[in-house]
């Protein structure tokens, strides 16, 4: 579904962001990415969507080339949903326009249609109720379960998490975490930024570790957790692990 | 000490004050203000795009008309703009061209260097995850800035340009280069006629006082509810 290979990207030429990355996910594969901060697990899941331009290498989504300046960019980024560290909801419209506006915009559905598939969405991940209320009006948990809404709404073909939990209160965390598993376990391709490893663990199919650019080790779950090949990985493990 | 006023000539022209020189001047502000807002906003695109051309291009033209008096580029603009018609249409005389046309164009190329630099800080007010979020659901950079940066940008600034319309409002009076009958005009011209030069005067600053002070007023009122809202 995902190929990603050798991506280079640099902001100069002496400060490399990303370093021959090369790994995939496939079909109704979920992959975390994990690393300590700075290592540039951010900027390689923005790639995938070209939020973030790279230098060299190529990365492809269900075949489309991302970085071939004839791709048609808004209609390969509407089939990849996105879910941001921030939320980043739009303020300025209440919680189920900010569901129906990209598929009427972009997918050029009926209000009617729109509207219904919003609902639905807001009812499986349970906020009905705050439809008609601006996204202010909501706790950090609630938003970031209407971000997830809002990209399933598109009927995406696979799904990008930035960090979703990251900017949340820790009794906020386990809501979202909720709605991502239901979502793995449907079959969803995802490809995920966080230090849960408890979400990891439990759905997971592989664990990709990034360190300063580079992906250091890349390998199934159950192998990642149990013996991880690198230092730098039983280290960041360690860290993250001991509390 | 005002015996030798007659106030009674405001109470006699008000009609003609308020139809013809107040609808004047409050079409030429409105119509001036939207007009500057969306050339200004194209501008402030234009300069925040990334094309290098473009933005250089609009940097200049809001330096540009920043750095002129409004008079003289009301004065220009009014006695220049047929002969570039002539020009531009190969006319064998100069193009007629309106006083209110004319007087309305020059506001609004100089409101919108004004405006623009308004929406500037406004769209840079803006997250730039915001952007992010909306090309990531598939919209394209016009329907982004449309539907998600540009309202923001606005509600933001609103305030702002509401100030900036009432000096606009206060500016349109200088329209009187022109010899055009704007609500100062028809005051001056009355004044004139009737040798009332401080009655009518008097009267017309405080018509300029009261409505710019009642706006700003709302303004302020308008700010407070914003600040609740976010």
């Amino acid at each position: 579904m995902i190929e990603i290979s050798h991506v280079d990207k640099w902001y100069s030429p002496s400060f490399q962001v990303l370093t021959d990355c090369t790994t995939s996910v496939s079909k109704g594969e979920v992959v975390v990415v994990c690393g300590p901060s700075g290592s540039g697990k951010s900027t390689l899941i923005k790639c995938v969507n070209a939020l973030e331009p790279f230098q060299k290498g190529d990365i492809s989504v269900d075949g489309t080339k991302v970085n071939d300046p004839k791709t048609n960019l808004p209609k390969l980024r509407s089939r990849v949903g996105m879910v941001f560290q921030h939320f980043e909801l739009f303020p300025h419209l209440k919680i189920i326009d900010n569901l129906c506006l990209a598929q009427q915009k972009v997918l050029d559905r009926s209000r009617d249609k729109a509207m219904v598939k919003g609902m639905q969405l807001l009812e499986r991940v349970g906020l009905k109720e705050q439809a008609q209320k601006y996204p202010a009006n909501l706790s950090g948990g609630q938003q970031q379960r209407v971000a997830i809404a809002r990209a399933l709404a598109m009927d995406p073909i696979v799904m990008l998490f930035d960090e979703p939990t990251s900017a949340l209160d820790p009794e906020m965390v386990s809501e979202v975490l909720d709605v991502m598993v239901d979502l793995a376990h449907e079959g969803m391709t995802m490809m995920v930024v966080t230090h849960e490893m408890g979400f990891a663990r439990k759905v997971a199919n592989r664990v990709i570790f990034m360190d300063r650019g580079e992906i250091v080790e890349d390998a199934p779950k159950d192998d990642f957790f149990g013996k991880p090949r690198s230092d730098r990985a039983q280290k960041f493990l360690s860290k993250i692990l001991s509390h | 000490m005002f015996s030798n006023f007659d106030f009674g000539v405001i109470i006699r022209t008000l009609p003609y004050l308020f139809y013809e020189g107040m609808t004047f001047t409050l079409m030429l502000t409105g119509l001036a203000a939207l007009g500057g807002l969306v050339f200004g906003t194209a501008i402030a695109l234009m300069r925040l795009s990334g094309y290098k051309v473009l933005g250089r291009i609009a940097g200049v033209y809001v330096d540009f008309m920043r750095s002129l008096p409004l008079v003289l580029v009301i004065f220009w603009f009014y006695f220049l703009v047929p002969y570039i018609g002539q020009w531009v249409t190969g006319a064998s005389r100069p193009i007629s061209v309106g006083a209110f046309a004319s007087s309305l164009i020059t506001f609004i190329m100089f409101e919108a260097a004004y405006f623009s630099e308004i929406m500037r800080a406004g769209i840079q007010s803006i997250s730039r995850g915001q952007p992010a979020a909306a090309n990531a659901l598939g919209l394209t950079y016009a329907q982004t800035m449309r539907y998600v940066v540009l309202p923001q940008a606005f509600r933001n600034m609103l305030p702002v340009l509401i100030t900036q319309t009432i000096v606009l409002f206060q500016d349109t009076s200088l329209v009187y280069v022109l010899s055009i009958t704007d609500f100062l005009g028809a005051a001056s011209k009355v004044a004139q006629r009737d040798g009332r030069l401080v009655e009518m005067y008097l009267f017309a600053a405080i018509v300029y006082f009261t409505i710019s002070c009642v706006a700003s007023f709302g303004v302020r009122r308008l700010q407070a509810r914003i600040a609740i809202i976010r």
